[in-house]
């Protein structure tokens, strides 16, 4: 997370007026936008460039400081009264303004996903964070540069290759992307159309699902790359797509040269166990990593000899409650099993089923 | 949403004969595993309605507030100044009760909004939240009506059980009592100090020390805004904006003194000793928490201006649950209270206020 910056001293005096709830808990029932602290954005257009995908073109508030090409954002989406936050990487270019767009293809039974795809629509607001990360060029962009990407992979991939045409960048722009077949291509127009204006930019297509009709055939393997051109292998590399991409490509490259950046938009999700005292526990923020004994997460991490905050340990007092990052975890009192990524949770009656992350 | 839902049947072991309100230990395991139950349904029910509400709780406290503050800006017109105390008392009453004290128990925790995170929630009022969430999220709400433990017992200055030693000190108890009403939220922010204890050692001196300066830093915020910041903004009739403010703080001391007191002082409401709470289980703490409590009956604005503590028995035993479900979970304990044979202390604020006053007074000599 970006540290905020230190606020203007008109905003605190303001803020003092304010009260315990700042300036921002009164201009935001006003408007959600008017918030000054937490960055946020409206939906202004939907667009829905594939069956499986939807775009949303936003609008973020003023305290947006900025897209960086290739940088991801987590977008929090409010789904039956609970907050939900995923990570994308925006398509559209870097700039410091407030207009960015996100591409977001369907999961099967992707709770967040599939809402946007359905539900979004213009007027929505969305919370963002401020753009996180380390994919995509440096301020000093390299000479040239080869993308790949598989899918929905294609967004961090469509931002870099829009910020460098705009900027008119010199060198070559070369993008291999993977997709089922032309009609589930995402920005097949688009990126069809930059490829006729502009000379430094090669679009090679490949169809898995429909072999003969784009300019290479099948998953990426290495002779996909002197397909493109042999000069490719010394340009500098970005990848981002499914898992199973990403794997060929870093089997295909020269690790050693330092010149692949891959990005996985599939975060790891640990299976849920049946059973307690089978997985991992990783506190994250003492760096503790433990084997799962069983026993409540409060009492392992006292065991670790972690210093946590307790009260009525009894699944009261919320004293030890802190957010779950991944994993499963069962509420002792309830039975309730949840795998629901990023929730507040009690240690004291509180047990993993299988690999759990805490902030602790 | 309600739910129809049959409780579970009563035990069919016949019970021994126990004094009316006492439970087998069979018998508050199976009461436990009741309360359990409504807990985890009203738990799967929450959603949208439930954030709707306190969303829309929190734009009318803050639309009361803006309305308030402008209203006694202009104060040196009498309709002016009243309708602005007024607008100030009832967001701070809203702000402490049904929004505050509501969202900082967890009740919101489910909705994963950071604004509604019961550990990030910060209130108006003297006592700083970090502070209430040690003092009553965990002391009161685990120790209730322990002697010896729950400071709520006349929060260090009264004397409001027969288990608390007579003192000369408590002839002043109604005075005291008076005292606490109007100065209330003073009260409620030393709570955590234990002013009448001297200090153990050097530790628990500097931790002492560190809880007055989070109290003294939030106080100075408060009285500087309340007391100096807007009256200035009134220049030289800045005498309304403060006379106005200071009464909408005395307003929300005595309401919320009121209320409280309602909670667990009324005639009828039990106490206990460490000694017989000492090896407690989950279905005894739901046992305690019904004896000790009691409600207040009235009408929706009544429960809603009293942060729904009005239903205290139900607050008692689902403290993390949102506040507007316990009008409809209070048929279902009201229910199973009969089929144990429990008490379940309900009355009018007249009723139960009085009591608590007779019991300051009556309190005040020695037993």
């Amino acid at each position: 997370m970006l540290s905020a910056p230190s606020r203007p001293r008109s905003l605190r005096l303001l803020d003092a007026f304010a009260g315990p709830h700042g300036i921002d808990g009164y201009l935001e029932q006003i408007d959600p936008l008017l918030a000054t602290a937490e960055c946020r954005a409206e939906v202004v257009a939907v667009e829905h460039g594939t069956e499986e995908s939807v775009t949303l073109k936003l609008r973020a508030n003023r305290a947006w400081r900025g897209l960086r090409a290739g940088g991801f954002v987590q977008v929090a989406v409010e789904i039956d009264g609970v907050r939900h936050r995923r990570c994308y990487s925006p398509a559209s270019a870097e700039g410091p303004g407030p207009e960015l767009e996100l591409t977001v293809k369907r999961h099967p039974g992707g709770l967040v996903s599939n809402f946007l795809n359905e539900r979004a629509a213009p007027g929505m607001v969305l919370g963002l964070s401020q753009v996180e990360g380390d994919f995509g060029p440096p301020p000093r962009r390299p000479d040239a540069l080869l993308l790949i990407a598989g899918g929905s992979g294609i967004t961090p991939l469509m931002s870099i290759a829009r910020t460098l045409l705009a900027e008119g960048h010199a060198g070559a722009v070369t993008l291999l992307y993977y997709a089922p077949d032309p009609d589930r291509m995402i920005y097949r127009a688009e990126l069809e159309r930059l490829a006729a204006t502009h000379p430094t930019f090669d679009l090679l297509r490949s169809y898995t699902r429909a072999p003969g009709v784009g300019e290479l055939d099948g998953h990426f393997g290495p002779e996909h790359l002197p397909a493109a051109d042999p000069a490719l292998a010394a340009a500098e590399a970005f990848a981002c797509g499914p898992p199973a991409l990403l794997d060929a490509v870093r089997e295909a490259w020269d690790e050693s040269k330092g010149n692949l950046h891959v990005e996985s938009f599939v975060p790891p999700q640990p299976a849920p166990s049946e059973a307690t005292g089978d997985g991992t526990i990783r506190f994250l923020d003492s760096g503790v990593e433990l084997a799962d004994s069983g026993a409540s997460l409060l009492e392992q991490a006292e065991a670790a000899g972690i210093a946590a905050e307790f009260g009525c340990r009894m699944g009261i007092c919320h004293t030890c409650t802190r957010r779950k990052l991944s994993g499963t975890h069962r509420n002792l009192i309830t039975g309730e099993v949840s795998s629901t990524p990023e929730e507040e949770i009690q240690l004291c009656v509180s047990t993993a089923l299988g690999d759990i992350a805490v902030e602790l | 949403m309600t739910t129809a839902t049959a409780p579970a049947p009563a035990p069919t072991t016949t019970p021994p004969p126990l004094p009316p309100g006492m439970l087998t230990p069979e018998q508050a395991e199976s009461f436990g595993a009741e309360m359990n139950a409504i807990r985890s349904r009203v738990l799967d029910e929450l959603g949208e309605p439930d954030i709707e509400y306190i969303r829309s709780l929190i734009r009318t406290q803050r639309g009361l507030e803006a309305a308030g503050r402008v209203l006694l800006w202009a104060g040196v017109f009498p309709p002016a100044w009243l309708a602005g105390t007024a607008a100030l008392s009832l967001s701070k009453i809203l702000d402490n009760m049904e929004i505050g004290h509501n969202v900082m128990h967890g009740q919101y925790d489910w909705t994963n909004d950071p604004k509604l995170a019961g550990k990030q929630f910060e209130w108006d009022t003297a006592c700083p939240a970090d502070q209430w969430r040690h003092s009553h999220n965990y002391m009161h709400h685990t120790h209730t009506n322990i002697v010896g433990k729950d400071r709520d017992i006349g929060y260090g200055v009264l004397r409001m059980s027969e288990e608390q030693p007579w003192r000369p000190y408590y002839l002043g108890n109604p005075l005291w009592a008076t005292l606490l009403a109007a100065l209330f939220q003073y009260g409620v922010a030393l709570h955590d100090l234990e002013v009448e204890r001297p200090p153990e050692d050097e530790a628990d001196r500097s931790k002492r020390l560190g809880l007055l300066k989070g109290i003294w830093g939030k106080v100075r915020r408060q009285t500087l805004r309340d007391y100096v910041l807007y009256p200035a903004l009134s220049g030289p009739f800045f005498a309304f904006p403060l006379a106005g403010n200071a009464t909408a703080n005395l307003v929300r001391n005595l309401w919320a003194f009121t209320i409280i007191f309602c909670g667990h002082f009324p005639e009828g409401t039990q106490e206990f000793s460490e000694e017989e709470t000492a090896d407690e289980s989950r279905g005894e703490w739901y046992h305690r928490q019904l004896l000790g409590s009691a409600n207040l009956s009235g009408g929706r604005l009544f429960h809603i201006l009293a942060g729904n503590l009005s239903f205290q028995i139900e607050h008692h035993l689902f403290p993390d649950l949102p506040a507007r479900r316990y009008e409809e979970i209070s048929v279902e304990v009201r229910e199973a209270c009969e089929r144990y044979g429990l008490p379940y202390n309900v009355g009018p604020l007249h009723r139960q206020f009085g009591s608590v006053v007779k019991k300051i007074w009556r309190l005040a000599l020695p037993s």
